[in-house]
């Protein structure tokens, strides 16, 4: 973790241009027509082949979606979206069965070679398995083979629904309902793809999963949706990153993310979340309304969210916790970066419900330029957590007079034995140390990224080391421009 | 090297440098001492270019260059390196990445490699191990939780590390124990060398028993008042800064 600052500066100064992953790919797209209804959610399920019982399910999702209306209470100025005025189902051409990357469009493996991230290299250096998640149809997935040698199931969704039909209908939408919120109401309606994770007991996953999620066709709403079942005693940890092509119309993005631990099961999901985040001017970017959910069902079971948020125009996201189990564990690492005009409103739910469960949150936002961040958490003790416990941390820090920064935990509790802590700070971004590391020979910005890393140090250290790197990276980008 | 002529500086509009000269040529060391206020931290921020503190008069050459037209980074990566009286900690940065993100820009800016993880560390530990600061140190975030006499080896560590021309120690003795002042003016003259200029803040005759100054400066009410030669650090150690300071009145 020793490189951070230099190479930031260095990836900033390659860039040239404000943001990196700006290009559209010209592969000829598959769409449902614009707008949205029942025969659209009955296109998208026909197109996906799907059984009787996932229509029915969409169907009942869909209606229940028009009786709901968009959330207003989050501190955010969210436009109006005109959600006719949106194309809800494309796919790239090619839709065979690929046995190998050979007979990936070539066009496509370019995509990914721009945006860093050489499939082959992969494979080969890492050790990841990426299920790549391109413009919501899987188009190529990775290391099947070994993790099948150990039972582990990594698949697209609509893969799973044909081949595991049981296991998806027993835990699809089990942890997050397709009447939870506007947004995971409309994603259990017309969800096109995302993926499946299934670990069976006693394993630990061999490598880490990661899918890169790419949001691509012009104007449409990208709706993924994961699902990730650890059994008794197994482990997994998941990575998620992403990066969206720039333009100047507002894109939704509305994702629900589902875990499900058993007894002594663990899971740690990581996101690094980059995508266009709209210009100096506010304009553009997308609007990212994520439903993520864990449910800690069984005793000793863990899980645990990290998350670097820097793009995005609107950041709309409380990954939670159910802890269900005794002596359950919920964890939420957050990173939040706003600048420019982009606005955050994020953090966490953490409901006890087990005896002695136990939840940590440390949440770190920074803002610059315009943008606005705001936390906003909540901590409940149902009467069945005796003994619970929870520690909260949330730290602020502003870059600028012209942004802002707001705090709001909510704390409930109904058992008296259990017991809640909660620690604030802001802070302005210290001239002292700023003059210090110039008076080194450290340039203003690459100073801020040095100086910023380190107040997120505590976040940065939850995530594996191939994204820790490319998460400090992006904390120098993401606050490029904000200072002189 | 450096030429300071009638510098005057304020803070939030009071006036603190009222027409400083100095002169300091490549090769000498020399040493200003003067009553606490008196302005010799102030002297290293205007040199160092740190926000705030306005040049209302005079002017400052460094090789013949304007210095007080330059950025502070720019300043740094030209040669100037400021030890700072009260050193500043930045939590979660460790010194190692800090130490190495410093010598990079430095590096860098005259058109030189950056060093690798293994270059880089093994220059850093034969230096640390130098002025006796251990690999935990050196794990640790910058200046975070460090001792007074800890943070100013700290930054000994930093001007050894970076191999300035120009070096400004503000008080660096101050708070060390007579071991670590022994070894901090051994690396002070270790880094004596012809092309290599340096200006020493102290308080102190007893570190400059060590580091021997070819001048000696008593800066009060923001000017130079007098200059002598290392017997005046001796003078000035036996009868206090009254007499010159009722001379100046
Ligand atoms: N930000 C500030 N606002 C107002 N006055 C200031 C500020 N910074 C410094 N001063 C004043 O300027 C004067 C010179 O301060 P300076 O720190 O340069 O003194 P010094 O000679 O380094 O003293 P010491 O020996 O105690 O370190 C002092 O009177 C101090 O109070
Ligand atoms: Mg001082």
């Amino acid at each position: 973790m020793s490189r951070i600052a230099a190479e930031t500066v260095e990836q900033v100064r390659s860039l040239g241009d404000r943001y990196k992953y700006g290009f559209v790919t010209d592969i000829e797209s598959e769409q449902a027509p614009k707008g949205l209804n029942e025969d659209i959610v009955r296109f998208i399920s026909a197109a996906k082949d799907e059984p009787g019982w996932l229509l029915a399910w969409r169907l009942e999702a869909f209606r229940h979606w028009r009786t709901m209306t968009e959330p207003n209470w989050a501190k955010l100025g969210i436009p109006m979206i005109d959600y006719q005025d949106a194309y809800y189902y494309s796919a790239p051409k090619q839709k065979e069965a690929l046995k190998s990357l050979d007979e990936v469009d070539p066009e496509l493996l370019a995509t990914y070679d721009k945006l860093g991230i050489p499939l082959r290299e992969q494979e080969m250096l890492a050790g990841v398995a990426v299920d790549a998640v391109f413009d919501s149809v899987s188009v190529a997935t990775t290391f099947k083979a070994k993790l099948e040698e150990h039972g582990v199931i990594f698949c697209p969704i609509s893969e799973a629904v044909q081949k595991y039909p049981d296991l998806v209908r027993k835990y699809l939408g089990s942890v997050v309902p397709y009447t939870d919120n506007f947004f995971a109401t409309l994603n259990s309606a017309v969800f096109t793809d995302g993926s499946f994770v299934f670990i069976p007991k006693g394993v630990r996953c061999p490598m880490e999963l990661s899918t890169y999620f790419r949001i691509n066709a012009a104007n449409t709403g990208q709706f993924e949706r994961t699902l990730i079942i650890a059994e008794d005693s197994s482990y997994v940890s998941y990575l998620e990153g992403c990066t969206a092509p720039m333009r100047d119309e507002h894109q939704l993005h509305a994702a629900v993310v589902e875990l499900v631990a058993l007894d002594d099961a663990e899971i740690k999901y990581s996101t690094v979340q980059n995508w266009y985040p709209g210009d100096e001017n506010g304009v553009g970017g997308i609007f990212n309304f994520v439903t993520k959910r864990g449910a800690c069902i069984g005793a000793r079971s863990k899980i645990s969210w990290t998350q670097v948020e820097t793009g995005s125009a609107i950041t709309w996201k409380y990954p939670s916790c159910m802890l269900h189990g005794a002596d359950s564990v919920g964890e939420f690492y957050s990173i939040a970066i706003t600048n420019n005009y982009q606005q955050a409103d994020t953090g966490t739910k953490m409901v006890h419900m087990g005896p002695r469960s136990r939840s940590r949150v440390i949440s770190k936002g920074i803002s610059a330029g315009r943008a606005s961040n705001a936390y906003r958490g909540l901590v409940k003790m149902l009467p069945g957590a005796g003994k619970a416990r929870n520690y909260t941390q949330c730290d602020s820090l502003l870059i600028g007079s012209k942004c802002g920064a707001h705090t709001f935990p909510y704390i409930e509790s109904q058992n008296r034995s259990a017991r809640v802590e909660h620690e604030a700070t802001t802070s302005k971004i210290d001239d002292d140390q700023l003059f210090y590391c110039r008076q080194r020979g450290i340039g203003e910005e690459e100073a801020v990224a040095l100086i910023v890393n380190g107040f997120c140090r505590e976040v940065l250290q939850q995530l594996p080391m191939e994204f820790a790197v490319e998460a400090q990276k992006l904390v120098g980008i993401s606050l490029e421009g904000s200072v002189g | 090297m450096l030429e300071i002529r009638d510098l005057h500086a304020s803070v939030e509009g009071q006036a603190i440098l009222n027409g400083v000269d100095l002169s300091v040529g490549a090769g000498e060391v020399h040493a200003v001492m003067g009553p606490n206020g008196s302005g010799k931290s102030t002297l290293s921020y205007v040199l160092s270019g740190r926000e705030g503190y306005a040049v209302d008069r005079g002017e400052v050459l460094y090789d013949g260059r304007d210095l007080l037209e330059l950025e502070p980074e720019e300043r740094a990566v030209a040669g100037l390196f400021l030890a700072f009286q009260y050193p500043v900690e930045i939590p979660g940065v460790g010194t190692m990445t800090f130490l190495r993100t410093a010598l990079n820009a430095v590096r860098r800016s005259r058109g030189g490699d950056e060093l690798d993880a293994m270059q880089f560390l093994r220059v850093v530990r034969e230096k640390a191990r130098a002025l006796g600061i251990g690999d935990d140190m050196l794990k640790r975030a910058l200046n975070v939780g460090f001792s007074g006499g800890e943070k100013k080896r700290n930054e000994m560590l930093q001007l050894a590390v970076l191999e300035p021309r120009l070096a400004i120690l503000d008080e660096t003795d101050s708070g060390l124990d007579i071991d670590a002042l022994k070894i901090v003016a051994e690396g002070v003259n270790a880094l004596r060398s012809p092309d290599r200029a340096m200006l020493i803040i102290t308080h102190y005759q007893r570190l400059l028993d060590h580091i021997v100054p070819d001048r000696v400066h008593v800066l009060a009410k923001g000017r130079i008042l007098r200059s002598g030669g290392s017997e005046l650090a001796h003078e000035l150690e036996a009868k206090g800064y009254a007499e010159i300071l009722s001379e100046a009145a």
